[in-house]
């Protein structure tokens, strides 16, 4: 069976339930004809993904909720072999070229110009254009972004792009320069529990406001994971009540674990064991940017007023390390092992460095 | 100036970088693209706010030689424009396909492309030129549409153009191999490279070539040429608005246009094809796009300042007096107020402000924020350095300004 999350997606511009205005002008730029690029970004769970299958309908009609799932095999100038997923409808493709990694430039080469070379096929599609959405664009490389620009102009009558991405930091300026740029702001607690009403009444559950509203809090403003929450409360509870308790993921226990542990005890046995379960985080592949994050607001209301901001400065400084490192472990440990020592010193008095 | 021509062009530059496929399909009507490419410039005289760069080149089109060329410039200021201008002008459409090689970074181009595709076009022998007395439309002539020669119009100088777009994209070793092409071919054959950051190009190649700085638009020229396009296409703008959009862009002149077009959309301006479907489009081709306004909405709405920012992504005054108040609130007061400045920073990223942006509008900020000593303004600059770094290498942007924030606020408490 479906998840809520895909199960109740609204399909097209008008179901959206939150920001009207954008609606409006994604509307207003699909029925123009002369759609341009789209840069669209977002925190996670804003409903990006959602907003653009909808503008993609107004461009073409439901044709392009006929998807099928292609396995393409692309060969790297040193023949490799690359196995590559492409989601496809007649009118749109959609790829997140991030899964091949360093390998991704050579992906968007040969894909985009072939798609630019190819005329529509249906012959009364509504526009002369295909459109390819990419997934995670700031995780493209720079050789990829490069590899974008003059593709994105030369093409432009046969292929319109709409990057997805988390942040605009990462995208380089050309890129910047030749897309519109579309921010999709997290829905307010408030829509959200608009949403979970909705939902809840076409499954025909019980409503709980204040069940609601906890969930919407919880979730931090993001969609899915209210979603997510919302329908494991539901099934896993007959009677629901406001104070029915709403179960975190595994991993968010486990990190919500160890900031108890680290804040117990501040020893070098401690963080051994935590170790291990920073270990265990990261072959369940959750990413480091996550743990370090969700481990800082954990610790956070655990730790004296003082040395908060020297927490987040840590936090900042490690999680850039995890970035540029290639030993994730080490900066996750290095992280921990700071916070017990800038505690430590707090409570002495003195400062260690 | 000859759209026909121009048309016949771009498919001949379309066919070449997809040499299988044969331009049958029918082009694309204007109106139907994107105003950065509809009103990219189609001659040289009509690329603004490059003056001087113009003007040396439109010599060369008198003199019929050639340097090779260095092009550097940020995005948006008319490089790919330039090039392209000139070659057109120099071999018109009979000859752009056959004298012009453009690669540029979507191509594979590692050292052996460049070795063989360069070595192969500059060993070709030369295109012939037509033949004196070929005549073409000159749809530029006073008086109307006249009968040219074409070698009169199109110069078709006796050497061959190779332009390497994006150029600082290649590799050093894909470089350092074209500085003997450059030199062995450079009795038939031109170079032009054009790149963001000349301090990529290897320095033996950039002392091979002419370099044309392109400037970051100004207001004035770069102001006019975004009031043209909205009334070419009917836009009605506010007072102020024009010269709003070109700051906001940052004098790149194609965001400018971007943003220009999404505004006339939003205000409800987007009824270009009105009362002409598609299939009647196709016959227009001919037709000189830029005399047809009459299809500008008499009633559109007005783009107004606040229309251009939401579109740009500019945070509101009122968010960023939020945010700045937290991080000042910490003046001469022992602690830094990590709660306030906590909640002001987890509501921005939400609300899904991208973080470059709000690290530039905070700086403007806080640099000319009276309230702020020149000491602690000169330890905050290096904060804003590092997050800047930070951001660009892919970090944690909560995480990053929330840093940003706290650092900055602890400055200001230690004074
Ligand atoms: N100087 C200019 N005069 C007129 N239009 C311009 C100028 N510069 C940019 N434009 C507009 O911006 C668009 C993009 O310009 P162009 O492709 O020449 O930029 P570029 O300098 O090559 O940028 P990049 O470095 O990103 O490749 C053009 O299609 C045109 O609409
Ligand atoms: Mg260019």
């Amino acid at each position: 069976m479906a998840l809520l999350v895909d199960k109740h997606r609204p399909r097209n511009l008008e179901s959206l339930s939150y920001h009207p205005e954008l609606s409006d002008r994604l509307r207003a730029l699909a029925q123009s004809g002369d759609f341009p690029h789209l840069l669209v970004y977002g925190p996670s769970g804003a409903g990006k993904k959602t907003r653009i299958v909808a503008t993609l309908k107004e461009l073409y009609g439901p044709g392009v909720e006929k998807i099928k799932i292609d396995a393409r095999v692309f060969q790297t100038t040193t023949n490799r072999k690359l196995e590559f997923n492409i989601v496809a409808s007649v009118y749109h493709l959609e790829i997140t070229p991030s899964d091949v990694g360093n390998y991704d430039r050579v992906v968007i080469q040969d894909l985009l110009k072939e798609v630019a070379q190819t005329q529509q096929v249906d012959l009364s599609a509504k526009q002369r254009f295909k459109v390819v959405v990419i997934n995670e664009a700031d995780h493209l490389t720079r050789d990829a972004q490069a590899a974008l620009r003059r593709t994105m102009e030369k093409y432009s009558p046969n292929l319109r792009l709409i990057l997805v991405a988390n942040s605009t930091s990462n995208i380089i300026a050309p890129i910047r320069s030749r897309t519109l740029l579309v921010r999709v702001a997290a829905p307010t607690e408030g829509e959200i529990c608009d949403v979970l009403r909705v939902v809840g009444k076409k499954e025909g559950w019980r409503d709980v406001e204040g069940l609601n509203a906890r969930i919407a809090k919880e979730s931090g403003r993001n969609l899915r994971r209210a979603l997510l929450m919302y329908e494991a409360v539901h099934a896993q509870n007959e009677n629901l009540t406001e104070n029915t308790p709403i179960p975190p993921p595994d991993w968010e226990a486990l990190i919500s674990q160890i900031a108890q542990q680290i804040v117990q005890e501040r020893s070098p046995a401690r963080l051994l064991q935590v170790r291990s379960e920073l270990y265990d985080l990261l072959s369940h592949c959750i990413d480091p940017t996550t743990i370090i994050k969700t481990l800082t607001w954990k610790l956070i209301p655990k730790t004296p007023e003082e040395i908060q901001p020297e927490v987040v400065k840590w936090a900042a400084f490690y999680e850039h390390r995890c970035r540029l490192g290639s030993k994730v472990i080490f900066h996750l440990e290095a992280f921990v092992a700071k916070y017990m020592r800038v505690y430590e010193s707090h409570l002495m008095g003195l400062d260690f460095d | 100036m000859a759209d026909f021509f121009n048309i016949k062009a771009r498919q001949a530059a379309a066919a070449q970088a997809s040499s299988s496929k044969a331009p049958t399909t029918k082009q694309e009507p204007n109106r139907l693209q994107p105003w950065v490419e509809k009103y990219r410039p189609k001659t040289l005289s009509e690329v603004t706010a490059q003056d001087h760069t113009i003007q040396v080149l439109s010599r060369t089109l008198q003199s019929s030689n050639l340097p090779h060329m260095l092009f550097y410039g940020p995005p948006g200021t008319g490089k790919t424009s330039t090039i392209l201008a000139l070659a057109k002008q120099l071999y018109g459409p009979e000859l752009m396909k056959s004298r012009v090689l453009e690669l540029n970074a979507s191509d594979e181009r590692g050292i052996s492309i460049v070795r063989a595709k360069v070595k192969d076009f500059a060993r070709q022998q030369l295109s012939a030129a037509p033949s004196y007395n070929v005549m073409v439309e000159d749809k530029d002539a006073e008086g109307g549409v006249k009968q040219v020669k074409y070698r009169d119009k199109y110069p078709c100088p006796p050497f061959k153009i190779v332009v390497l777009d994006e150029a600082d994209s290649m590799t050093q070793d894909a470089q350092s191999a074209l500085r003997r092409t450059m030199e062995t071919y450079s009795k038939m054959t031109r170079f032009c490279l054009v790149c963001n950051y000349v301090t990529r190009i290897i320095d033996p190649l950039a002392s091979r070539c002419s370099k044309f700085r392109f400037k970051s638009l100004d207001q004035g020229s770069a102001v006019t040429r975004v009031e043209d396009i909205a009334k070419l296409e009917g836009v009605r703008l506010a007072p102020g608005v024009s010269e709003e959009l070109v700051r906001i862009a940052d004098g790149d002149l194609r965001k400018a246009i971007t943003f220009l077009q999404s505004a006339a959309r939003l205000v409800g301006n987007n009824k270009p094809a009105k009362g002409k479907k598609r299939k009647v489009v196709e016959d227009e081709e001919e037709e000189d796009d830029r005399m047809d306004v009459d299809s500008a909405p008499a009633d559109s709405d007005v783009v107004t300042l606040k229309t251009v920012q939401d579109i740009a992504g500019v945070i509101p005054e009122r968010t960023m007096d939020d945010l700045e108040n937290a991080v000042l609130s910490s003046r001469n007061k022992k602690n830094i107020p990590y709660a306030a400045i906590a909640n002001v920073v987890q509501e921005m990223i939400a609300e899904g402000w991208s973080a470059a942006q709000t690290v530039g509008q905070l700086f403007e900020r806080i640099m000319f924020d009276e309230r702020v000593n020149d000491v602690q303004k000169m330890k905050i600059v290096g904060y804003f350095s590092e997050t800047d770094k930070r951001l660009v290498d892919g970090a944690d942007e909560h995480l990053a300004i929330l840093d940003l924030g706290l650092r900055i606020s602890g400055v200001l408490c230690q004074g």
